[in-house]
């Protein structure tokens, strides 16, 4: 069901003896959503993920995964969840249709099943002609992609996907951002660990900061972008003619003003001051385009890891 | 808390994976026809030597596996020699080359467990040892049909047939044992050389440690009157450490019908005995019934260890 809870994390925690990998981390996952995990190498991520899947047992807290517990019932939570761990692994000397048959079989599908879906899974993902070739003469991104494959043949309800394009070329990262996408539109739950903050943005509704075993910050990337850069309204203003940036300094309410380029500027606001911006500059320039800037999560990142390093 | 689900969940496919591995590997190919050829070759030198010596021994099929024909050792003193090499060799990467390979994360995140996965691995392996050693053991039986002309009478079918089982079962102890260090060390090659650094400990040293050992504990193997049985039990006790002792003492007592006893025997014990007469099949295997079953506690006890060895790791892509 849309807008349900599909991952419930409640002050889970993970400890390796003295060292805290996560540290009492709460977040939920709601069905057809895509939710990013961000955060520097070993700030809990991975260790979040394999918790959810039940392979690694928290010291602390408890987890729901589409409605069961992973430490008690970690086949149920395996059931319904497709997995794509980073750098995926497969059997170089299988074909590509032995590799998934195999896992098909593990998740309890019958041989029908497995020959329908798997050729299915092939289209979705631009590999329809290799399912007979040995696994060992593909290409990374073919690896990955069929990695994906081996989710979409398992029809999750909830796909966890762990640095799924830290291997990928442009070209290929885009058409992957394309399926992960599609796995929304079947209204799956897609949990998306990356370091590619420009890609995290373009197909997360949510983030998630880790920083040192907790979360940091969670929210959309404007809540985070109010959070993290201040202020909160970024007008990009599109206007022809003499003295628009001194107009626009003069608006009270604008806090900052840029010049992006020929016609362009950005002015950071403390409100919406579009009407009063386009009121302004009308009777001596011709307004061309006004809106919200998009708020850059890398910027965000940048910002918020500058300031705990000052901090420390 | 207790998890729901059986253990055993995926069991059967992961067998049926690895085994079909296993078997269509070309490690198992080169590795079974190392065995075939020096274990064919003995049989053969043996029926040579058997032929001129025909109506010697009632149990001539059963000779056909001890006899050895220089240069070639026996049949059996091959096997016990190469079948821990071709366990281990099977063995040593079961685990560790799933991490390397980075599929452990990937096949654990489907519905089965831990305890499935590994189970699953280790029956394929002891399968494809069974099905090797099977095919092994009918040829050797084709064999001596062929050339001696004679069939194997029920005992020596009986007799042999316990005698596969047993060394399904040492090939199952070495197997226990590349298992546990694929689940300890991550490097294969680190793993293969701990495993072969075992099967040597056993194959050639402990001969040499078990005097030294027993003398510390029970004193002289030579006492004031004669032999001290305190030093030879010491000595047997620790030799039977070894799977290799245990296999050997179960080779003897049933291929060769005429073993009376294992261990040192005092001459009351032999008084009225008719010294060269065959046991009949049922004392020999109860001869051998404790060093059978102590492979097969062998063999499950290393498996947990690895099992355990392997609950603790960390699953990581």
């Amino acid at each position: 069901m849309a807008g349900e809870v599909v991952i419930r994390a409640q002050e889970l925690t993970k400890r390796y003896g003295t060292t805290v990998a996560v540290d009492h981390i709460d977040f939920d996952v709601r069905a057809g959503e895509i939710v990013g995990i961000l955060g520097p190498n070993g700030s809990g991520k991975t260790t979040t993920i394999l918790m959810l899947l039940g392979l690694t047992e928290p010291t602390e807290g408890r987890a729901e995964v589409a409605g069961f517990d992973p430490l008690r019932d970690p086949l149920e939570v395996k059931r319904r969840v497709g997995y794509l761990p980073d750098s995926v692994g497969f059997y170089d000397g299988l074909t590509a249709r032995d590799n998934l048959a195999y896992t098909g079989r593990l998740a309890g599908l019958s041989r029908r099943e497995i020959d329908e879906r798997f050729a299915e899974a092939l289209v979705r993902v631009g590999l329809p002609d290799v399912g007979r070739d040995r696994v060992g003469t593909f290409s990374r991104g073919m690896r990955q992609r069929l990695g994906l494959a081996e989710v979409l043949m398992k029809r999750p309800s909830i796909a966890i996907l762990d640095e799924p394009t830290a291997t990928l070329d442009p070209h290929s990262t885009q058409e992957f951002l394309g399926m992960i996408r599609g796995l929304k539109a079947d209204g799956t739950a897609v949990l998306l660990s990356s370091h590619h903050l420009d890609q995290v943005q373009s197909v997360c509704d949510r983030v998630a900061l880790f920083n040192r075993g907790r979360i940091a910050l969670s929210g959309s990337v404007t809540d985070l972008a109010q959070r993290v850069l201040g202020g909160g309204y970024v007008i990009d203003i599109e206007a022809r003619g003499a003295g628009v940036r001194e107009q626009l300094v003069g608006i009270p309410g604008i806090v900052r003003v840029q010049v992006l380029g020929p016609e362009l500027y950005r002015a950071d606001c403390e409100r919406d001051l579009r009407p009063e911006i386009a009121r302004r500059l009308a009777p001596a320039s011709q307004l061309l385009g006004i809106r919200f800037a998009e708020p850059s999560l890398n910027e965000v990142y940048t910002r918020y890891f500058d300031e705990v390093r000052h901090a420390a | 808390m207790r998890r729901r689900g059986s253990p055993f969940t995926g069991v059967g496919v992961v067998l049926a994976k690895e085994a079909a591995d296993y078997l269509s590997g070309a490690r198992m190919w080169v590795l079974e026809a190392l065995v075939f050829l020096t274990a064919i070759a003995a049989a053969y030198a043996a029926i040579l030597s058997i032929r001129a010596n025909i109506g010697e021994s009632p149990f001539l099929f059963l000779r056909l596996l001890t006899m050895a024909q220089d240069p070639l050792p026996s049949f059996i003193a091959l096997l016990g020699f190469l079948i821990p090499l071709v366990a281990i060799a099977i063995g040593f990467d079961a685990i560790n080359g799933e991490f390397s390979r980075r599929t452990l994360s990937r096949v654990l995140a489907q519905p089965i467990y831990r305890d499935a996965l590994l189970l699953g691995k280790f029956l394929a392996a002891l399968v494809s040892l069974t099905i090797g050693l099977l095919s092994l053991w009918l040829l050797t039986i084709g064999l001596g049909l062929l050339l001696l002309g004679l069939a194997p009478n029920t005992e020596e079918m009986v007799r042999m047939l316990g005698f596969l089982v047993a060394t399904i079962a040492y090939g199952g102890v070495w197997l226990a044992v590349a298992f546990l260090f694929s689940a300890v060390f991550r490097a294969p090659a680190t793993a293969a050389l701990a495993a072969l650094g075992v099967w040597l400990l056993f194959a050639l040293f402990w001969s040499v440690v078990t005097p030294l050992v027993a003398t510390l504990i029970a004193g002289p193997r030579e006492g004031i009157f004669g032999p001290n049985l305190a030093y030879l039990q010491t000595a047997l006790a620790l030799d039977r450490i070894s799977p290799n002792t245990l296999y050997s003492e179960i080779a003897l007592a049933l291929l060769q019908p005429s073993t009376r006893a294992l261990g040192p025997v005092l001459y009351s014990q032999v008084q009225g005995a008719l010294l060269g007469a065959p046991l009949p099949a049922a004392q020999s295997f109860l001869l051998v019934w404790p060093q059978l079953t102590g492979l097969v506690a062998a063999m499950i006890l290393i498996f947990a260890v690895a099992y355990v060895a392997f609950q603790r790791q960390e699953i990581r892509a």
